[in-house]
């Protein structure tokens, strides 16, 4: 997965990555737009106190982008900034350093819904604005930009303390 | 300000992470956890200060008690460094499109 996620390092307020879908571009879209909460990692990248159970995207501009929990909840993550099916999509990212809703965040998420030859799809993702976060922004651009292949030291360390604790 | 940085740094203790450790299944005192540490109350309680600075532990006050149990949004913290956001995210997005798309060339 890594080799397929291009990395730009020249910008300091923004992250870009890019990955191929073996999907056409409507089912892409479809599914990053009305089935998120099927695979966002709900479990770590949520904010409210409740267990998110969903992630929903308002299929509109001005529409509200949130995490449900299992008590109902409702949580704002942000907006719908830009809405053009199946190709093009601009959230705005009100969550703050801290992981809590900050209206006046505004940081911008655009995905790019690119159709290729083959009948699959390129998915160009930009998060941007990353200036917003202030003097955490170097902080921040790490968390986003980070190439995830940490999870092995993480489940690592979870079994030593695990084992530490029984001990 | 929780800072996966600083939570890292706090854990670097050998000491304090088994003091960390510890809280990870149950809420209790200074005084419970340096039981069968070999390590005085007193000691305990720095480690526990560090932990709180870190936002790896909070505080809860029963009667003149003071209980400590582990911070969710730190540990949350620590994860989302380890693990690379939009890596991780749009990792699991292509697998659910991915198997969307095949089941729909199946049926």
């Amino acid at each position: 997965m890594a080799e397929e996620i291009i990395l730009n390092w020249t910008d300091p307020n923004s992250v870009r990555k890019r990955i191929h879908v073996r999907a056409p571009q409507q089912v892409a879209w479809q599914v990053f737009t009305e089935q998120m909460g099927t695979w966002w990692p709900l479990a770590v990248y949520k904010i409210g106190k409740a267990n998110a159970v969903d992630a929903v995207i308002e299929p509109r501009v001005g529409g509200r982008w949130y995490e449900r929990g299992d008590d109902g909840s409702t949580c704002d993550w942000g907006r719908v900034l830009v809405w053009e099916p199946h190709s093009r999509l601009v959230l705005s990212w009100d969550i703050n350093a801290d992981f809590q809703y900050d209206p006046k965040l505004q940081t911008e998420i655009e995905i790019k819904f690119i159709a290729e030859k083959d009948g699959s799809t390129r998915v160009e993702l930009e998060h941007r604005r990353l200036d917003r976060f202030g003097e955490r922004r170097e902080e921040m651009r790490n968390v986003f930009d980070k190439t995830g292949d940490w999870g092995k030291l993480l489940v690592s360390f979870a079994q030593t303390a695990e084992a530490s604790a029984k001990g | 300000m929780i800072n996966a940085e600083r939570a890292l740094d706090a854990l670097g203790d050998r000491t304090r992470r088994r003091v960390f450790a510890r809280l990870r299944h149950r809420t209790c005192s200074a005084g419970e956890l340096a039981q069968g540490m070999g390590v005085t109350r007193s000691a305990v309680s720095q480690h526990l200060q560090v932990l709180k600075a870190a936002g790896l532990v909070v505080v809860t006050a029963d009667g003149t008690r003071r209980l400590y149990q582990v911070d969710r949004r730190g540990v949350d913290a620590l994860r989302r460094w380890l693990d690379g956001f939009w890596d991780e995210t749009l990792g699991a997005f292509k697998e659910a499109a991915e198997r969307v798309a095949a089941k729909a060339r199946r049926s």
